[in-house]
This record gives structure tokens, C-alpha cells and sequence, in this order.
């Protein structure tokens, strides 16, 4: 739809000269002074492109924004024009130029177009209070006929969003009368068909019918949205309009400080008022100040409304319009109870009656959600049913309706809104990360963001470890709900879940096959704390389905998930969670679903995760030591995990010594070297190899260099270092291929051996090098010329080797 | 209340990265406030900066719809134009929401709700706490009645030069920006009185 033809129109539109549009300008004046016709709606519309296509801004002629003014205060032009106008002195706006002015304004129609340009002048002078005062001013002139009020209430309703509490009390309280009169006392009778202006017409012989519902029975108590008709009158699309800003109005046109101040008292009346206060009722509420009529009236509507929803509607647009109006109604009902705490108690029993009926039904889940989230705040009295809608929302809901768009962003916004409310001792919330993350595995791209800032909430000491595994298996999730949905609706004819050209039979057959049922009913379960199972062989029977883009989606959302998740356990991990999850770490790190890209981003993750876990705990190196030496055992699993090994082997050298645990042990340092040395001697034959491909210089110096801090640190070790380093010194390059960057590995290795060669030479400054201890992280440690370690580098080096230039003199 | 509303352009799913998301089309209902700029040009500076937002959101509403797209399998945008059956093929089409955080791009943390059809994007930039169910079924409605009104199926559409129209369809199902509770009888009045007033 979008044609070469509409892009090249684009362009011109953003490439026209100011000349030629100052010329235009001129034109467009002649000809909406001449002749507003059809031409002069040609001008219009291309004038309104022209300034709308570009993002800088465009200079009109000072005559033409006049005249474009001038035309929408004039009641006279046709709706066509002014439109038009208003939309392009809207599309300039802000606008320094503009002398729009609504205080003489006495036409609705005209306040609402000049108000759509004023307001979005940015309350630079003030317009926003202005179109409020000129809006109440023309609503309290009681112009009963015609559209008057209809084109007026969304201008104030947009006033009083922008500017809260900023209304008079006067202007206010004759709008809230006007409200319940609206709201309450429409008609009931249908309106009446536009007469028809023929000669001939035949006069009506019938009188309009009442109002029904929208399943059709005649409709039993005042007019609502939900009622219908074949004709509305005036006074009923009032209705509806005053129901549509109603939230806004009751939030917003109080003044500010008011409701502040009166919060504390509020709150603590709301534990006591559940059965003494009666209820007041609209009939008895011409005794009330206006702002107490309008809440009680507004929650008669809802009450109705709540009622109305019950009802099966005959269409589909009508059904869809129920359940907003639920949502809606329950929306207000959580800001008139905050307002006047003596609803609460009447409330409660009408959502209560919902309930039972809404739980039933799988189409109505959305609408639970803002009623969880009442009940959730509305605190000791709804206690026992907020934890019945919460189960079942944190269970049956997510378990059955994740692949609905919708219905996971509010899921999600709904559990960021309550984080606080959720209560610690039910565990609820925290235990049904299981069924959340099949939310995150099926919406990533929208729900990551969301995810970023629930997960710390969901973190807890005592399923920490399962959730690592479940982040870790998050694409694998993400492939088994695409089975599960296939298998639950298996016809050819809907829509295909994921791209037809992968064909992953085998992985459905595998889904119905009991030898694999328990694990994937692990992995699909809904809630956390059972024993945990390892995944490997799902990972091998799901491998066709890793390309999937929503598996590719997920796996990319892992990394991001996997920091937070670490941000969040590290301020509540003991030692003992600490360990558990080094060891999860070192474990999952061959065992992760073959998603292209993901095992690497991973894996920088978790080295960089286990670093920060060491440095938060250096015992833990000396602590899981057996584990750590089975990881750098052998020579075949360097290649596949190179940055976790790199990791590994960095935080033995780091961390293995006596100062940071002593249970060290000679004997372990022993054990570590002679693993390490071996390793370092099979990874230095790879190099003359001209098969292979050698291994990365980082690997050999990171190997050099924990081989010597180990050995500064059990000096027995040292002539096997040195041995060793002046091996690699002599290394010699590598196959010919031609490259450079081949010499500078070669290069690299070689200094670093001389480097650590030459601090051997000394040891007991290389002691102090390498295990400096925790006095290295003060500032002082720098400073002071005795103990600052670049100094003492320097120093080693230029007496150790005066010639070798490696240092400038 | 809602913000803005936006038509944007959507490229197929597994198009390569040729041309950009267009907005085609913008209305910001009410701005927000502007900040005190004593510097020469500020409000030449506020309009880029209102213009640069929304097309930030246009582009991350095309991405969004792009990525559910390609998650859901389908490789083209392209489904066959049914005419009479709009009703149910807005229902299929591609949709969803996105939370904004403040200052990302707007002040205020916002809502985003987008539809995509065929090869056009709507969106309708909602304040944070909105009633989502509401702003969903305008949306449907809105692009119903673009669809209808512009003849947007039809080979040469084009409604960069129609905007009086889509000002028109807005005044009525969406005025200042003001989500309305209009049953079926009422949107078909409301159809009816726009037919009347602008034939098609």
C-alpha cells in the first residue's frame, strides 16, 4: 500500500522550497477567500502534507495562518475546511505565530477546534487553563439545544489531564450536577429516525419503543452504554459521553491538595466502615454537595453496569463492549472506594457475586485482572477471595491462555502494579514463576522489558537454583509450548505456529511418547519447589525446532535475564546458595539447547557471573576445588566453552591461596598445577599443528599465568614454571598462513612468558604481585611509593633485564 | 486518555532492511507540557522533538509487529483482501501492547497499543493506566472505518493527500483523544451520520 508513487510524493512534499511554498501560501489564501470549494480543499490537503511530512519545521506566510484561523472561528465554513485548518495549525504546533484566541468563543463546535490547536501549544501561555474556563463557561450557558455539550466534555476532559486540579471549585461542582443528571436521568424511550425532508414523506405513525439491553429484553432500569436502540437522542449520547470521562473527571478535577491530606483519615476509615455506614443512593442525594452526588451516581452506573454484563449479548461488537465496561466499571469502583471509603462494604459483595462466573470463563480472563488488583488493595476484608483469584490466575489462566498478546502485557503490567501487595507468606506470586516465564518464553520481544523489572521481586533464596536452570532453559521452553499448543489444536486448516518449513514430526512424536511425558511435564509445570530434573534429553529430541523464530527470540532475551537474575540473588545468596550456584554454572555450561548464538552469548555470561561470584567469595574456589579441577580436566572441553574456561582458570589463580581460605592446601595447589601444566603442554602441541587450529592466545597466557601465581605461591613449583615458560619463549610461529594477527599471538605469548619469567626470578616480589591480598583495593595500596605494585613491576623489570627494551627507559 | 494515534507503514517480515518505517500519518491529542527554554528556537526544538517521538514510536510498534510476524510463522503481510469479511480478519491481524518508560521518549511512562493490517500500522499511545480492553476495540474500530472510508484495499490508495477524512472518522469515534463506550447501534448511527456528511 505504501507505492513508489506515495513515497516520491513524500519526497516532494519534504523537498518544496520556501519560495515555491510561500507561493502556495498565497494561492491557498486567494482561494479561501474567493471560492472554498472543492479546490480549495485540494490546497488544503496538500498544504496540510507538506507541513505534516517533515519533521523540521515549516514557515507559513503570516496572511495564511491568519486566514487559517479566521476559518475555524467562523461557523459559517464547512466542516471540511475547518478541518483541515485545525489540522495544520495543529501539525505546526508549537508555534510562536499563533494568536488563536478562545475567550470569545461562543460556539461548542468552534471551542472544540480552536482547543485541538491550543492544546497543543504546549501550555507555553497558559491555554490549557483558558480552553478549561472558556469550556465550563459555555457548558454553565445551558444551551440544551443542539450538540453543544457533547463536543465540550472531551475538551475538558483532555484539560483536566493535563492540568489536575486546577478547576475552580464553583465550575466544577456545576459540572459534577450536570454529570449526575447525565449519567442518571436519561431517557429511556428510543430516539426518533431523522425526519426525512421529502414531499411526500408519510408522517410517523408510530411512537419509538424503549431502550433494551443488549441481549435484547426490554431494558429494566435507567439508560447506560450497554442499553441500545435504533435511534439515540441527544441526551443519551450525553450519557455516553459522560460515562467515557468519567474516571478521568473523578480523578482529576478535585483540587490536588485536598485528597491529600484527607488520605491518611481515608485509610484508616476503611477498616471500620465495612457495615455501619449506609449506603447513600442518587434518589436521596439532592441533600449532598454536588461532588458526593456524582460518586454516588457514578457508582449506581457501575452497579448497573456490573449487572448489564451478565447479560449474552446478541453481538459480537456489544459482548466485546461488556467486557470493557466491566473493566471500566471495576476501574472506577477502585477510585470512588479510594475517595469514599463507605462504598467499599457494597463493593465488595457485587464483585464477589461476579467472581464465581468470571473464574469460569476463559474469555473473561482479561477482566480478572483489574479485579485481582482491587481486591489485592482493598486489604484485610477481601483477604481470603484476593487468594482464591490469584491462584486461579497464577495457575489455570497462564497455564491456558499464554499465547494471547493482550492478555500477557496486562498479565505483566498487573504483576509489576501489585509487586507490593502480593503477600510474602502465601508465596504465591514467587513460586508461579514457572507459568510466568511461559509468558516471557512466548511474547519476548514485548514482555523482556517487563520481565527485566519483575524478576528481581521473583527471586528468592529458596528456589534460586531452579530458576537458574528454568532461565537457562527458556528456548526449550518456548519449543514445547509450541508442541503443546499444536497437539491441543491440531487441524491443518489454523494457522501454523511457527514457519512450515521446519517440519518438527519427530519432536511431536517425541511429545507423545511416554518416555520423555516426565520431563516435559517438568518443564511445563506451574509451580516451583519440586525436585529438579535435568533436560538433556529434551534438548537433543527439540533440536529441530532451535531454528524456530520464536525460539531465536527468546534465546536472545536469555542474556539480559540471566544479569538481572545475578544482580538480583547476589544481595540475598548465602555461601552455601553461592556455591550451588557456581556449580550450576560449571555444570550447564556443555548443556544448553543448541539455539544458533545463544551457547556463546551464554557462556560470556555465566564466565563473567562466576567471576563476580568469586570475587564476592573467594573461598568458594578452595570450596568446590574438586569440582573445579574435574572442569579443567581435560583438553576436549576447552574448545566448546572457551570463555568459561578462561573464567575458571583465572579464578583459580586468583582466589587458590591461603589468605582467602585455609583449608588450602599445598597439596591442592599441587593438584592444580600438575592438571593445569598438562593441560598447557597439550594445548602448546596443538599449536605446531598445522591441522588444528590452535587455540586462542588467551587461553595459553591465562594458563601461563595461573601456573606462576601458583607457583609464587608454593615455591617448589618454580623451576617446573620456569622450564616451562622458557619454552614458550622459544615458541616458534606457527603454520605459515600468511596472516598477521598469527605474529601477534605468537608475539603476545612470548612477552607474557618473559614477563612472568623475569618476576620468577624474585619471589618474593612475585609472591607479592600475584596474592596481593585485600589491602590492593585501597586507594593507599597505590599511592604510597613502598607498596604500590606498578612501581614495583617496573622496578623487577628494568633490574631483572636491562637490555631487553620491553619498558620505555 | 489517549496521547497520540499514528498510521505508520510496515514492511514484510522477512523483507531485508531496504526503506523505512513512514509515519503516515500523526495526531497528538494535547501535548505535554513544554520545558522552559529560554534558548532562541524553542519551539521549533519542541516540535522535532514531538515528531522525532513518535516516530520512535512508530518504529519500535513496526518492529514489534514484524517480530510477532516472524515468531508466528507467517512469511508475508500480505493476506487476501476480503472485503466483506473485515470484522474477522481484524480480529486475526497482528496486535498487541508495549509499556514506554518515562522519558523514553515521552515524559510520562505511556502505553502503546498497535494493530497492524495489510501494510499499515496503527497505534494509539495511551497514558499508563488505561483501560487497555477499551483502547484495543477503538483501535479495531478506527482502522475499520479508515479501511472503509479511504478505500485503502484498492490497488491506488493512498491517504497521504485524504486527511480531512481521517480527521473526520476522529472527531467522531476518537475526539481529543477521548476513548468512548459506543455499542453497535450506536457505531452504526455514528457510520451513518459520517456517510451523510462525507460521501464516500
Amino acid at each position: 500500500m505504501f507505492t513508489p508513487a506515495a513515497e516520491s510524493l513524500l519526497r516532494q512534499a519534504r523537498e518544496i522550497q520556501d519560495e515555491e511554498l510561500s507561493r502556495f501560501c498565497s494561492r491557498v489564501v486567494k482561494l479561501l477567500q474567493k471560492d472554498p470549494g472543492a479546490e480549495a480543499v485540494d490546497a488544503l490537503r496538500r498544504l496540510f502534507l507538506i507541513v505534516s511530512a517533515t519533521k523540521y519545521g515549516r514557515k507559513l506566510e503570516k496572511p495564511c495562518v491568519d486566514l487559517l484561523q479566521a476559518t475555524i472561528c467562523s461557523p459559517a465554513c464547512p466542516e471540511q475546511l475547518q478541518l483541515l485548518c485545525a489540522a495544520i495549525l495543529r501539525e505546526m504546533a508549537p508555534s510562536e505565530g499563533l494568536n488563536l484566541s478562545c475567550d470569545h468563543i461562543q460556539k461548542s463546535r468552534t471551542l472544540s477546534l480552536a482547543a485541538s490547536v491550543l492544546l497543543a501549544q504546549g501550555d507555553r501561555q497558559d491555554e490549557v487553563r483558558s480552553v478549561g474556563q472558556r469550556a465550563l463557561h459555555l457548558l454553565e450557558a445551558r444551551q440544551t439545544e443542539g450538540p453543544g455539550p457533547r463536543a465540550l466534555l472531551p475538551v475538558v476532559s483532555k484539560v483536566v489531564s493535563l492540568a489536575p486540579g486546577t478547576l475552580p471549585e464553583a465550575q466544577a461542582d456545576m459540572l459534577h450536577r450536570r454529570l449526575v443528571d447525565w449519567l442518571r436521568y436519561a431517557s429511556v424511550q428510543q430516539g426518533v429516525a431523522q425526519p426525512s425532508r421529502g414531499f411526500f414523506s408519510a408522517p410517523r405513525t408510530r411512537q419509538p419503543g424503549p431502550v433494551t439491553e443488549v441481549d435484547g429484553a426490554v431494558a429494566t432500569d435507567f439508560f447506560t452504554v450497554l442499553s441500545t436502540g435504533q435511534h439515540f437522542t441527544e441526551d443519551q449520547r450525553l450519557n455516553v459521553h459522560a460515562f467515557s470521562m468519567l474516571r478521568t473527571w473523578l480523578l482529576f478535577s478535585g483540587p490536588a491538595s485536598r485528597d491529600a491530606s484527607d488520605a491518611d483519615d481515608r485509610s484508616e476509615l476503611e477498616g471500620s466502615t465495612l457495615s455501619v455506614l449506609s449506603a447513600t443512593s442518587a434518589t436521596a442525594s439532592h441533600l449532598l454537595p454536588p461532588q458526593q452526588q456524582l460518586r454516588a451516581g457514578a457508582f449506581e452506573y457501575c452497579q448497573r453496569l456490573l449487572e448489564q454484563s451478565t447479560r449474552r449479548a446478541l453481538r459480537k461488537g456489544d459482548s466485546d463492549l461488556q467486557k470493557a465496561c466491566l473493566v471500566e466499571a471495576v476501574l472506577l469502583l477502585d477510585v470512588l472506594c479510594r475517595q469514599e471509603p463507605s462504598f467499599l462494604y457494597r463493593a465488595l459483595s457485587c464483585l464477589k457475586a461476579l467472581l464465581g462466573r468470571l473464574c469460569g470463563d476463559p474469555a473473561q480472563a482479561r477482566t480478572l485482572l483489574p479485579i485481582a488488583r482491587f481486591l489485592l488493595s482493598h486489604g484485610e476484608a477481601a483477604a481470603v477471595d484476593s487468594e482464591a483469584v490469584c491462584q486461579h490466575l497464577f495457575t489455570s489462566v497462564l497455564a491456558d491462555l499464554f499465547p494471547n498478546p493482550m492478555l500477557a502485557f496486562e498479565f505483566a503490567q498487573f504483576c509489576r502494579d501489585s509487586l507490593h501487595l502480593f503477600n510474602p507468606d502465601q508465596g504465591t506470586f514467587k513460586l508461579s514463576f514457572p507459568n510466568l516465564f511461559k509468558l516471557l518464553a512466548w511474547h519476548s520481544p514485548a514482555l523482556t522489558s517487563e520481565f527485566v523489572v519483575l524478576l528481581p521481586a521473583l527471586v528468592d533464596a529458596s528456589t534460586a537454583v531452579e530458576m537458574l536452570h528454568t532461565l537457562l532453559d527458556l528456548p526449550c521452553l518456548t519449543a514445547a509450548l509450541g508442541l503443546q499448543l499444536s497437539r491441543s489444536s491440531p487441524t491443518a486448516s489454523e494457522r501454523p505456529l511457527w514457519d512450515v518449513s521446519l517440519r518438527p514430526t519427530s519432536c511431536l512424536e517425541g511429545f507423545r511418547d511416554p518416555e520423555f511425558q516426565g520431563l516435559f511435564q517438568y518443564l511445563l509445570r506451574s509451580k516451583a519447589g519440586g525436585a529438579t530434573k535435568r533436560l538433556a534429553p529434551l534438548h537433543h529430541l527439540l533440536q529441530p525446532m532451535a531454528s524456530c523464530a520464536r525460539v531465536v527470540q527468546c534465546a536472545q532475551a536469555v542474556p539480559t535475564l540471566l544479569q538481572v537474575f545475578f544482580a538480583a540473588v547476589t544481595q540475598v545468596a548465602s555461601g552455601d546458595l553461592s556455591a550451588q550456584l557456581a556449580l550450576v554454572l560449571l555444570e550447564r555450561s556443555n548443556s544448553l539447547f543448541q539455539v544458533p548464538q545463544y551457547e556463546a552469548q551464554v557462556h560470556r555470561v555465566m564466565s563473567s557471573q562466576l567471576l563476580a561470584l568469586c570475587r564476592l567469595r573467594p573461598a568458594l574456589v578452595v570450596e568446590l576445588a574438586r569440582d573445579l579441577l574435574e572442569f579443567v580436566g581435560t583438553v576436549s572441553g576447552i574448545r566448546s566453552r572457551e570463555s568459561m574456561f578462561t573464567a575458571v582458570v583465572w579464578a583459580i589463580g586468583e582466589y587458590l591461596a591461603v589468605s582467602y581460605d585455609r583449608r588450602c592446601t599445598v597439596e591442592q595447589v599441587n593438584r592444580f598445577f600438575e592438571a593445569l601444566e598438562a593441560l598447557l603442554f597439550e594445548v602448546t602441541q596443538s599449536r605446531r599443528s598445522a591441522t588444528l587450529p590452535p587455540y586462542p592466545p588467551q587461553v595459553v597466557t591465562v594458563l601461563m599465568t595461573t601456573l606462576t601465581k601458583l607457583a609464587s605461591r608454593s615455591q617448589d613449583l618454580i623451576p617446573r614454571v620456569s622450564l616451562l615458560l622458557s619454552k614458550l619463549r622459544a615458541l616458534p610461529q606457527g603454520p605459515a598462513m600468511g596472516s598477521v594477527p598469527r605474529d601477534e599471538d605468537t608475539d603476545a605469548i612470548r612477552m607474557r612468558a618473559t614477563e612472568l619469567t623475569n618476576l620468577l626470578k624474585m619471589p618474593s616480589v612475585a609472591q607479592f604481585v600475584f596474592t596481593p591480598g585485600m589491602e590492593a583495593s585501597t586507594p593507599r595500596f597505590h599511592r604510597d611509593a613502598n607498596t604500590a605494585l606498578p612501581l614495583a613491576l617496573h622496578t623487577v623489570s628494568r633490574l631483572v633485564d636491562r637490555e631487553a627494551g620491553l619498558l620505555p627507559a | 486518555m489517549v496521547h497520540a494515534f499514528l498510521i505508520y507503514t510496515l514492511r514484510a517480515p522477512h523483507a531485508e532492511d531496504t526503506g523505512f518505517c513512514r509515519v503516515l500519518y500523526s495526531c497528538v491529542f494535547g501535548a505535554e507540557k513544554s520545558p522552559d527554554d529560554p534558548r532562541p528556537h524553542g519551539a521549533e526544538r519542541d516540535r522535532l522533538l514531538r515528531k522525532e517521538q513518535i516516530l520512535a514510536v512508530a518504529r519500535q510498534a513496526e518492529s514489534m509487529c514484524r517480530l510477532q510476524q516472524q515468531a508466528s510463522g507467517h512469511s508475508s503481510v500480505d493476506l487476501p483482501p476480503q472485503s466483506s469479511d473485515e470484522p474477522a480478519s481484524l480480529h486475526e491481524a497482528p496486535h498487541g501492547a508495549f509499556r514506554l518508560a518515562a522519558g523514553d521518549p515521552f515524559q510520562e511512562p505511556r502505553t502503546v497499543v498497535w494493530l497492524g493490517v495489510l501494510s499499515l500500522g496503527f497505534a494509539l499511545v495511551l497514558d499508563a493506566h488505561e483501560n487497555l480492553l477499551l483502547a484495543e476495540g477503538t483501535l479495531r474500530l478506527l482502522a475499520r472505518f479508515l479501511f472503509d472510508h479511504l478505500r485503502l484495499l484498492a490497488p491506488s490508495a493512498n491517504l497521504l493527500l485524504r486527511a480531512d477524512r481521517v480527521e473526520a472518522i476522529l472527531a467522531r469515534f476518537l475526539p481529543h483523544g477521548q476513548l468512548l463506550f459506543l455499542n453497535d447501534q450506536f457505531v452504526q448511527g455514528l457510520e451513518k451520520e459520517l456517510s451523510a456528511a462525507w460521501p464516500l
